[in-house]
């Protein structure tokens, strides 16, 4: 299973994301390889991920990208992270 | 340690701030202030949020504004303003009072710092405390000394 945390640059929210996911996947006990990357790295990716993660202003530059989509809007929200990527992964 | 991040003067409280961007710039301007960036990097962060819109609006109240690793940048760095009133940025986790601001001189250095600061954000009661502090030492415990 491979996740992309995604933002503008990659460097910031997408980092943020990609730790807090990564504990909120340890919660639920699943494995997944999360990888922080920027929307153009995402459109350009090799190997696409199955699942994006992403804040809501960015939705729009995702259009069109083959994976499932979920918008995150508190990144530092074990709770709405742990619900959502249940829901996408089960 | 996120302490480590923080140079001296980087965490302000004030009561209010013209606009969303002033409040950035000022956040900013802090990371100039205390050593770690130099001044164009306040300009790349501008220049980014008017590209982007308020993207790094990532919690209710909460701002994290930075820009790409640059040349600009001198050391991983943090810095907060927090204003007792909001301002709007436009973005659906308005209204913002903790305008944190970073900055990194490559694609690497900040992970650690960033992994820290997530894992803080994510406990229990600190976005509250930080929100509702009635005075600097109490942010200044919060974020450098790990006390909530």
């Amino acid at each position: 299973m491979l996740i992309y945390a995604v933002c503008g640059a990659g460097i910031g929210t997408s980092v943020l994301l990609k730790s807090n996911a990564e504990r909120a996947l340890s919660m639920l006990g699943i494995e997944a390889e999360v990888r922080a990357v920027s929307i153009d790295e995402a459109r350009g990716a090799d190997k696409m991920a199955q699942v994006i993660l992403a804040t809501p202003e960015i939705l729009d530059q995702l259009a069109g990208i083959p994976a499932e989509v979920i918008a995150i809007n508190n990144i530092f929200d074990l709770g709405e992270l742990g619900e959502k990527l249940k829901a996408t992964l089960s | 340690m996120l302490s480590s991040y923080f140079g001296p003067g980087s965490i302000v409280t004030q009561g209010t701030s013209p606009s969303f961007v002033a409040a950035v710039t000022q956040s900013v301007s802090l990371l100039v202030a205390s050593g770690k960036t130099e001044l164009s990097y306040v300009d790349e962060v501008l220049e980014s949020l008017k590209t982007l819109g308020p993207y790094f609006v990532i919690a209710p109240g909460l701002a994290l504004a930075h820009a790409k690793p640059s040349d600009s940048v001198l050391a991983p760095g943090m810095a907060l303003l927090r204003l007792d009133e909001p301002v709007i940025s436009g973005s659906a986790n308005d209204p913002v009072s903790l305008i944190f601001s970073f900055c990194s001189p490559n694609a690497s250095e900040h992970m650690e710092m960033l992994g820290d600061f997530g894992q803080l954000m994510s406990t229990d009661q600190v976005m509250n405390n930080l929100l509702n502090a009635s005075a600097l030492s109490v942010i200044e415990d919060i974020l450098l000394k790990n006390a909530l």
